[in-house]
Order: C-alpha cells, then structure tokens, then sequence
C-alpha cells in the first residue's frame, strides 16, 4: 500500500443502516467483492446503489453495520469501490469484519457532522485525521496491531505474510 | 501486599484466554478462544483457507460446524457448500461437525455440552452472545477470522466495559422473556450496549429458566453488546448436568463486589405487558396494544431467540383448541433436532399442527429468509430477533417480532393480538 491517506466522493447515509440493508442474505452464496457490490444496498433502491457506485467515502451516522456478522458487508463496499467508512459509530462485529477485509473504517462524529452528500472526504487511519470541506477533524489513531492487518489488505493477507509454525498455548 | 482490584466478568474470561492478568477495558489483547463455531459460514472458511494455502490447524476439537442457515440445501450451489464442509470435517477429522438434520448452531452446541462456564467462545454469527446464557463469553465474528483462528488458535479482542442490568419483579401471565428483553431494546436502543459486556442481574433474572437466559443474551445483541451473560448458579448447573457436561470440567467466573460497570440499568418487570418490535428496526418496540388489530399474512415462530422446547409449549399452550385463523400461514421452525423430539412426545408438536401449523425442519429456516419469505405487501409477526427490511422475502414486506405467546393468539386471530385476551387458564413461561 502507498500510504494510510485514502478518501474521494462521499455518500451519507443516516443511522443504524443495518447488514441487510447492505447486502441481503439471499447474496451471501458469494464472497467474490465485485459480485456482492451489485448487490450492495439494494433494499434501498437503484438511486441509492448508484450514487454508492460512484462514491469513495461511506459516511454513516451511529451503528453502522449492525445486525449480521456476515463479513460480506464490509467486501461488498470494497467491491463496490469504498475506500473508507466515516461514522459517528460502528456496530463492532462490522468493524472488525471491515479492518479483517482491509477496508478502513473511523469513528469521527466531528467530521460526520459536517459532511454533505457528494462532498470529497479524505481519513488517514495512521495520523487519525478525518479531512472535510469544514476542515480537518482527528481521531484516536488506530493501534499498531490493526495498522499492520489493514496495512497488508486484511487479516487472511496479513496472516499469508507471518512466519508459519504457531506457538501454542497453555490454559 | 498488593491487593487486586475488583474485575468484571468479561475482564477475568479475557484474562484466563489470553493468560494475561490485571487487564484493563480498551485494552487489546489476543485471546484463545475454547471453541469457534462455524455455521453455513463454514464453506467461506474452507475456501479462505485453501487460498492460504495452509492444512495445519490448531487445534480441530476447538472447531464445531453445523449446517444451519440453509438446510437441507435449497440449491446445487448450497449441496456442493455442505459437500465442501461434509468432506472437510471427515478429512481434518473434526469430531464437532452437525449436518443439515441437526438444527440452531447456538442451540445445538448448548445441548451437546460444548458450551462451559467461564469459556470463551468465537461464531460466526452475531447471536453468538447467547452462549452467556450458561455463564461463557460468546461474541461473534465474521469468517475470515473463524478460519484465522482455525490456523493461529487466537484473534485480537478488545476488553469491554461492563454494562449491568438488574431486573426486579415477577412479570404477569401472558408477557414472557421476550417482551421483557424487547422492553430492554427499546429503552436502550440498537447501540445502547455497543461494545460492551452486558451482564444481567436481579430477581427476575435469578428465577430465568435457562432457555430463557437464552432468549435474553440472544437479544443482547440487537443493543449491540459485544457479549452478554446471567451469572451461573444453580439453575445453570443442572442444565449443564443434562447436557452431560462434567461439574468439574470448568470454573465459574463472576464478577468481583465493587466491579466498575459503565452503568447500571434497572427496570421492574411487575406491571410490563407484552411487547411487541415494529418495522423496521428492532428497537422500535411498543406495548402489544399499540399495534393490536394489526393483519397479518403469516406467523413464524422459530429461530435461536424463541423456538426452544419451552417457546413451542407456550405457543401450544395458547394454540390448543383454536385454529390459526383463515388465509394466516404459521409456521413452525424447532430450533433443534431435539426439541423436535421432545415436542413430539409430549404432544406439543400435534397440537401445533392439530392448530394448522405448518412445521418445518430444525434449523435457522425463515429467519435466515428460507422457506416462509414474504410477498409484496405481506406481514409476518415473528419470534425471531430482527425485523429488517426485506429479511423474510419481499423488500416491501413487514416484520414485527413479539414472543411466542404474542405469536400464537395473533395466529389465532389473524391480526396483533395480546395473548391475555386468549389465555384464560394459562400461567407463566414454563421454568
């Protein structure tokens, strides 16, 4: 990866958007991101879909991603072309889905405040900083350990480059 | 002489997963789960690990699967999913592999004794909160780290704060666990426990039968928390003794005197009526009266929060010598192979059906949205834990959840109904 800074156009969606809303069940028979992204909100109308597909920046009031643990939630959106999802809050189950699948995801209610659909948003989960027309808004920079996994792409990557052999542990 | 201070449930199941001690909340830490459920998720997981590359697992006794969410399978693409596990449970020689006839992956591994106090248990499924129902840390995850931890035997977790909610009263005839648990949602909203460890507490809590701990720490969820419990005790004791789990084969942890909670919440459940979760979010709860009258095209009484033995004997028991009413669908999902069972001996399963009940098949059924979707327009009341929006079938559909009881007198009429106006001689939840 060429850095922690990433962003673009943003979509704003209000609060607790759920993960059926984001990608129904009947979707889940696939874990291909390009495939779940045509799927990606389609409860909520072709509109919105498109204006998603055309968008870097997810932004979200509280509890985005509540619901399911389907990790497909979080592949949809990067399939869908999502770079980051700014909240004011995350259901946690869909924040580690997202951080697991390397798509960042920030809590920055400070931020969230002042953007407007189709406004550019910018985050850099590294310095925790949030980049809005209204400025620039900070966040509690993410711990080393999910720095590294989103840094790698995701979990599974993150994991591919360890050293093999793990050590086992008493209990 | 150092003294310790006093520690949360969740900080001490934390620490004896991790092996580290005197952990504080915000602090992440890798833990070791005991057990990591896998459901219909469990093809991903296979798949994942077959483009690691990798065919050395930690430890396969900590694995259970059970084909749940889509079973038997509807397609060709769900049978070559089930081959997939099927065949790669054989060959890891995965002991704890529970096929399409088995039932609710919650359910099943607390029947089967693979759930202990104190444990800390990873699924893929966010209900996996249930599991503190029986005094373990349950939390779920999605899959790829399920499969990561089939690999390394750990995952990062963040220690919670601890939320306590205390419970006074005894509830009237006619509202059950459910509407206490939907009352709680309600006040608390989706996020009122995000990230937290919900521990309950109280006299109602105390006098719980163990399915509905299950009921309770299932809906948990739906305010977000990261994992619930009910402090074991004697009641818990002698359903692990059912299931054949050895009493000394865990520790119970509970939490110290002067444990620091975020907050603490009490409500008395003396006076509440039944409660009833209004589309299209499940803390939209309102008293049954609120939306009594309301039609329906179809009752669903399954899924992990309320299609145990005791929620299919409540049904029965406000079923019994009525019929479902004409052009209503109810359908019946038990939540396991073995509550099928029981319900069949003790006559619970004909009443259902003497009632027009259509039964399905143990498992997730239509609260995953398989079998009883819904039609443009349509509205179910269901015993299960969400109502969003196109769930069940239909984007344009409704889904409002209640209990069991709620379930079976609006079947009966054929439109919201309060089970007190048809429960005459019926008493409390059976304990």
């Amino acid at each position: 990866m060429t850095g922690q800074r990433t962003g673009g156009k943003a979509v704003v969606f209000g609060d607790n958007i759920n993960t059926d809303l984001i990608i129904p069940a009947r979707y889940l028979v696939s874990i291909d991101p390009a495939e779940l992204a045509e799927h990606a909100f389609e409860p909520l109308g072709p509109e919105m879909q498109q204006r998603v597909q055309s968008a870097a920046v997810v932004v979200a009031g509280r509890n985005f991603g509540c619901g399911s643990a389907r990790e497909q939630a979080a592949t949809c959106l990067t399939g869908a072309g999502i770079r980051v999802v700014v909240a004011r809050s995350f259901a946690r189950v869909f924040f580690r889905n997202a951080i697991n699948t390397g798509l960042a995801a920030v809590e920055c209610p400070a931020a969230v405040d002042t953007i407007r659909d189709g406004d550019e948003v910018w985050a850099d989960y590294d310095a925790g900083t949030v980049e809005t027309a209204a400025g620039t808004f900070t966040f509690p920079a993410f711990p080393a350990s999910l720095r590294d996994i989103l840094a790698d792409g995701g979990l599974i990557p993150h994991l591919m480059r360890q050293p093999k052999s793990p050590e086992k542990h008493d209990d | 002489m150092t003294t310790t201070p006093p520690k949360t449930f969740a900080q001490k199941a934390i620490e004896r997963a991790s092996g580290q001690r005197d952990l504080v909340p915000g602090q992440i830490v890798d833990a070791y789960p005991d057990l990591y459920m896998s459901h219909t998720a469990s093809w991903r997981c296979i798949r994942t690990l077959e483009r690691m590359g990798v065919s050395d697992l930690y430890d396969v006794d900590r694995i259970a699967m059970v084909m749940d969410h889509i079973a038997p399978a509807m397609s060709a693409k769900n049978a070559a999913d089930h081959k997939l596990c099927r065949e790669f449970a054989a060959r890891m020689g995965i002991r704890r592999f529970y096929d399409v006839n088995a039932g609710i992956a919650h359910i099943v591994l607390m029947e089967n004794g693979l759930i202990r106090p104190g444990e800390f248990v990873i699924g893929t499924d966010s209900h996996s909160t249930i599991y503190g129902a029986l005094g373990a840390f349950g939390t779920g995850v999605g899959f790829s780290e399920i499969t990561a931890t089939w690999v390394t035997g750990k995952l990062w977790v963040k220690v919670p704060e601890s939320v306590l909610i205390e419970i006074s009263g005894a509830t009237v005839p006619g509202t059950c666990a459910k509407d206490v648990v939907l009352r709680l949602i309600g006040d608390l909203g989706a996020d009122g426990l995000t990230y937290c460890s919900a521990e309950f507490g109280g006299s109602y809590v105390a006098s719980m039968s163990v399915s509905e701990r299950m009921t309770f720490c299932n809906l948990a969820m739906e305010m977000g928390a990261k994992n619930a419990v009910v402090p074991p005790d004697d009641v818990t004791l002698q359903y692990l003794d059912g299931a054949g789990v050895a009493q000394d084969s865990f520790e119970i942890l509970l939490s110290d005197p002067g444990a620091a909670y975020r907050e603490t919440v009490r409500l008395d459940v003396s006076a509440l009526a039944p409660q009833v979760s209004v589309p299209h979010t499940v803390d939209n709860v309102v008293p049954v009266d609120d939306v009594a009258g309301t039609t329906l095209d179809q009752v669903f009484i399954g899924s992990c929060a309320n299609a145990k033995y005791d929620d299919l004997a409540i049904a029965a028991d406000v079923l019994a010598g009525h019929h479902v009413a004409a052009g209503v669908r109810l359908i019946v999902t038990p939540a396991s192979a073995a509550v099928m069972a029981r319900a069949s001996t003790t006559g619970v399963l004909a009443t259902l059906i003497e009632a027009g009940a259509t039964i399905t098949n143990p498992g997730c059924g239509a609260c995953a949205g398989n079998g009883g979707a819904m039609a443009d327009g349509e509205r179910t009341l269901s015993t299960a834990n969400r109502n969003f929006r196109g769930r069940m079938g239909s984007y344009d559909s409704e889904i409002y959840l209640a209990s069991p009881a709620t379930a079976a007198a609006s079947a009966i009429r054929g439109v919201i109904t309060d089970p007190r106006n048809l429960m005459g001689s019926v008493a409390h939840e059976s304990r």
